[in-house]
């Protein structure tokens, strides 16, 4: 557990840096958060990144498949926009939770 | 509590030689699994295991129901091996098999390979295996990067935080 300051807001985030209360995600604290892992968002991360939201609030479960057949960017280009670890980065900068996922 | 590791996974080199579904997609799984956490991940399919690397099989892979120990009906029975040697129940079981796992999403074998080399991984096909089988670079995947001998995969698992698993 800890806190941090991201875009002038004080977040708690558990030790894995994730957020621990998701309302108070905006969309300036996504452009803090992802410049610490020194990526530009563009239209195209909001894109995803609003469709992971989406998919959480319906209570639906993450997975990579699903990110390529949204139509919204295929699986390359998923992790050409999140360099590395692509689900839990794109949820970390999404204000979400670690994602529990095999697929 | 998760720490960090001092000593993290950096590569992963999946060999997979057996053609079941649950071997089979045990290996995809490890090495999807591994693609989407970031750790640079080689495949080598042998023997059986190339099945799910030719295009005519690997739509149709079965599993065991003759002989499988671990095999049940599902009310949890044990599935009888004189059952699943009636013709035509290997291929029921094995397709309703496959039904289950695209309810949960998962995605079928030519996907599964799609999506491990679009996030970075590698897959071989092993030279062995593959003049055994008589089988030529065209009847493979278009995601199989190369035909390589398993001394060329062990050159290609060097290096510190390397595992190598066998499927």
């Amino acid at each position: 557990m800890s806190q941090k300051t991201y875009a002038g807001v004080v977040l708690e985030l558990n030790d894995e840096g994730y957020m621990l209360d998701k309302k108070q995600w905006t969309k300036d604290i996504a452009k803090a958060i992802a410049q610490e892992e020194n990526i530009e968002l563009t239209d195209k991360h909001f894109e995803v990144i609003e469709f992971l939201r989406d998919r959480v609030s319906k209570g639906e479960g993450l997975t990579i498949r699903s990110i390529g057949k949204s139509g919204i960017v295929d699986i390359k280009g998923f992790y050409g926009l999140f360099p590395g670890a692509p689900l839990k980065l794109a949820t970390r900068i999404g204000g979400l939770p670690k994602p529990v996922s095999c697929v | 509590m998760i720490q960090k590791e001092e000593f993290p996974l950096k590569k992963v080199c999946l060999i997979c030689a057996k053609g079941s579904i649950e071997d089979v997609y045990a290996a995809l799984v490890m090495a999807n699994g591994a693609v989407m956490e970031g750790i640079e991940t080689k495949v080598f399919f042998t023997f059986f295991g190339l099945d799910a690397i030719t295009k005519k099989q690997m739509t149709k892979l079965h599993t065991a129901t003759v002989g499988n120990p671990a095999m049940r009906m599902p009310n949890g029975w044990a599935f009888p091996s004189l059952l699943g040697a009636i013709p035509g129940v290997e291929a029921g079981v094995s397709a309703m098999m496959r039904n289950q796992m695209e309810q949960l999403d998962i995605p079928t074998v030519p996907e599964f390979l799609e999506m491990i080399t679009a996030g970075g991984g590698v897959i071989y096909a092993c030279k062995l295996a593959v003049d055994m089988f008589k089988l030529k670079k065209e009847d493979l995947s278009d995601e199989v990067t190369d035909i390589i001998t398993i001394g060329e995969f062990y050159g290609l698992c060097g290096g510190q935080g390397t595992q190598i698993i066998f499927t």
